[in-house]
């Protein structure tokens, strides 16, 4: 594997492959902090073109722990302001030598083009590429899920009912998990207003909640994402689709997920997040270890034979 | 000069006399004029109502000359160049700058469209009558690449156009529903992640200006229709006898959406590549004469502008030299119609929107404007030939039938597939 683009391109096989390895990662991250050498005097470039500093951290530190040398590149990036284009800047770090490139790119397919270009001989793991893939943050949620529901390495999510609640439509994070999870062998269900969710069949989160899921995914709202206004009032959504207090009740065995950052009181209310039964911190953590193997599958080589 | 044995649209075979580039005399074909050209097809030369040829402004990505060239190759003898240029072609000055260099660069007969409103903005109109009296004597406007969508503009514009004899060429694209759209609203949007394009936002603009050109007797053209429902909208617009034609691009006859699944920019192009479903309803009614030409929106970009994440590359792609071919496929070699229906949609048909007296026919008396075709010549396309990009769809692609001359006001600007200067 030389590109993480996409959930597309993992089989339920290599998706399972990689979320063992992230275990194993983890529970050696658990017994200290030290660092493996896998990628040393390999140079990781995060090259971020929208703010994320979460994202950015968390694939900052896993490319650290495997002891590869980091550049943070960070360029605001927008159609009315244009700088330096993605080829430039993309020729440029080739020039320097970047063997991994770990993008987030507010254009759909930036991730895809900037690997099948030739701009750049270097690794492009896709960190979030407009409203189309975020392949780490499914895998994270997938091991997240895997973990909660104590099911062990080896074995996928087969059974388990998801409900994603939410911004479908303009969300990554819900395309790459809808595919990844179904590829795990998960139901996945979609629930949202008409604008966020089309199609969807539930008029507010106690129907969805009905279904009895296993694990709900909430999604943040995403204000900067919508080109006109798609909802009537952030206190409307809140009161038909915030996960609150009296909705946690309902689903005492649920898993509950959010990607961060969290909008409390809007999506998700603290109660849920604090809740025992919140892997938000799970999923802090398990980002790490997906990054990591994620970066070491990409430029380690280790047992990869494509 | 007589070409001889040269076949016609109708069948029939004749010898074509040329005497100071009118013809003089269509006889019954009899061997041994200047050019032996039996095997080969006559058809009036073509029409483009839809070019962009990029001058002033853009000349890295074209020029009146270049694209000339590339409309010569491509059969043509006349092209309609859109106002999109910089400045925008919305003042007589303009449209005379255009009128001229085609003149000057001297392979097809160039003629200036104008702007609707002033610099595209949709916001008060060009100097439509400045326009049409001016050298270049405009009589299509449009605002191509933009829609006119102050529906009380647009009305007004038509009000305007009428005692003018001009006819509206509407960019059919209701802006609201498609702010920042990138590719066909569906399954390609859903794949790719990239913002739909709702056919709805062309349908609408279809469906209204229909009813405001029935109203005000202006004749409106709709440029680039690329859906079912536009084409059905169109079927009743004409049965109630409104003004109105319509015309479809090579690429929506031949593309569909699923070309963007690997974000491959040569593919964006606004309106977007539509579904296999589309693509079926725009032949129909290409066929059956709903859509009444083929015009090709030959849109020219400097490779800097395609090499590009997609949404950052530019919306377009070259037309003027595949489509013939295009053309011949999906009419001919398809079995679905015949060559008097291809020499409608290429020729006769847009002369006549454009109000060309000297093109889209064979009379004795008139010019000699001819696109000279193989009829089976197999041709892989390996790229444009003589436009300035190489932003074409068709590469790789193979065709059945090529042009081999085109002959302008009575001389060769295509003689054996090569382009004469």
């Amino acid at each position: 594997m030389k590109h993480l683009i996409s959930t597309d391109q993992l089989d339920r096989e290599q998706a399972i492959e990689l979320l063992d390895q992230a275990s194993e990662i983890s529970r050696l991250n658990e017994e200290s902090t030290r660092k493996f050498p896998t990628l040393q005097g390999k140079t990781v470039v995060t090259l971020f073109f929208e703010n994320s500093t979460r994202t950015r951290i968390s694939f900052e530190l896993a490319a650290k722990r495997l002891s590869a040398d980091v550049i943070n590149f960070t360029a605001e990036s927008s159609a009315l302001t244009k700088g330096e284009n993605l080829k430039d800047t993309a020729q440029t770090l080739e020039a320097l030598g970047a063997d991994a490139l770990v993008m987030r790119h507010p254009s759909s397919g930036a991730a895809f083009s900037l690997a099948n270009s030739n701009w750049t001989s270097a690794s492009v793991i896709n960190a979030g590429d407009g409203t189309n893939q975020h392949p780490t943050q499914a895998l994270l949620d997938a091991l997240s899920l895997r973990q909660g529901f104590g099911l062990p390495d080896g074995s996928g999510l087969d059974g388990k009912k998801i409900l994603i609640i939410g911004d479908i439509v303009h969300s990554r994070v819900a395309k790459s998990n809808i595919d990844l999870l179904s590829k795990l062998g998960a139901t996945v269900e979609l629930a949202g207003p008409g604008s966020f969710a089309p199609g969807s069949k539930y008029a507010n989160l106690d129907m969805a909640l009905e279904i009895d899921p296993d694990a709900v995914m909430m999604l943040r709202v995403q204000k900067e994402r919508m080109n006109q206004p798609l909802l009537p009032s952030d206190k409307e959504y809140s009161k038909l689709w915030g996960l609150s207090e009296s909705r946690v009740k309902k689903i005492p065995d649920s898993l509950i997920l959010h990607p961060g950052p969290m909008n409390r009181g809007l999506e998700i209310s603290s109660y849920a997040a604090e809740s025992e039964n919140s892997m938000v911190l799970k999923q802090v953590k398990n980002g790490l270890a997906i990054r990591m193997a994620v970066l070491s599958r990409v430029l380690g080589g280790r047992r990869e034979t494509e | 000069m007589r070409l001889s044995s040269l076949q016609l649209a109708d069948e029939s075979k004749v010898d074509l006399v040329i005497e100071n580039g009118i013809i003089t005399s269509i006889e019954p074909a009899n061997k041994g004029g200047d050019y032996d050209m039996d095997g080969l097809i006559a058809l009036p030369g073509f029409v483009d109502l839809h070019t962009h040829l990029r001058e002033p402004g853009f000349e890295g990505s074209e020029t009146i000359l270049t694209g000339s060239r590339a409309a010569a190759s491509g059969g043509f003898t006349a092209v309609f160049a859109m106002a999109n240029t910089q400045p925008v072609a919305d003042n007589a000055g303009v449209v005379t700058q255009v009128y001229e260099l085609g003149k000057k660069a001297g392979l097809v007969e160039v003629r200036p469209v104008g702007a609707i409103t002033k610099n595209l903005e949709g916001r008060e109109l060009a100097h439509l009558g400045g326009m049409a009296s001016s050298k270049a004597k405009v009589n299509l406007f449009s605002d191509d690449g933009h829609c006119v969508s102050d529906a009380a503009l647009m009305k007004t514009a038509m009000e305007y156009l009428k005692p003018l004899g001009g006819t509206i060429a509407q960019h059919a694209q209701e802006p609201s529903l498609t702010k920042g759209s990138q590719v066909n609203e569906g399954e390609i949007s859903r794949i790719t992640g990239l913002k739909g394009w709702p056919s709805s936002a062309e349908e609408s603009i279809i469906l209204r200006d229909i009813l405001l050109s029935g109203q005000t007797g202006c004749p409106l053209h709709i440029c680039h229709v690329t859906t079912k429902l536009g084409v059905e909208l169109i079927r009743w617009g004409k049965k109630r006898g409104f003004p109105v034609t319509a015309e479809v691009t090579p690429h929506h006859l031949m593309l569909t959406e699923l070309s963007a699944q690997n974000y491959d920019t040569r593919y964006k192009v606004n309106p977007p590549l539509r579904t296999t479903e589309d693509t079926f309803a725009l032949i129909e009614g290409l066929v059956d004469g709903t859509l009444d030409v083929i015009g090709t929106d030959h849109a020219p970009h400097a490779s800097d502008l395609k090499d590009q994440e997609w949404e950052s590359a530019a919306f377009g792609m070259t037309g003027l030299e595949q489509a013939y071919q295009v053309a011949h496929k999906v009419l001919i070699s398809s079995g679905r119609s015949d060559w008097k229906r291809l020499q409608e949609v290429l020729s006769s048909k847009p002369a006549q929107i454009g109000g060309l007296d000297n093109h889209g026919s064979f009379e004795i008396g008139k010019q000699a404007n001819l696109a000279i075709v193989n009829p089976e010549k197999t041709s892989l396309i390996e790229g444009n030939r003589y436009s300035k990009s190489s932003n074409n769809p068709y590469v790789g692609m193979e065709f059945g039938s090529e042009v081999v001359h085109t002959i302008f006001e009575g001389n060769f600007t295509y003689k054996n597939n090569e382009v004469v200067r």
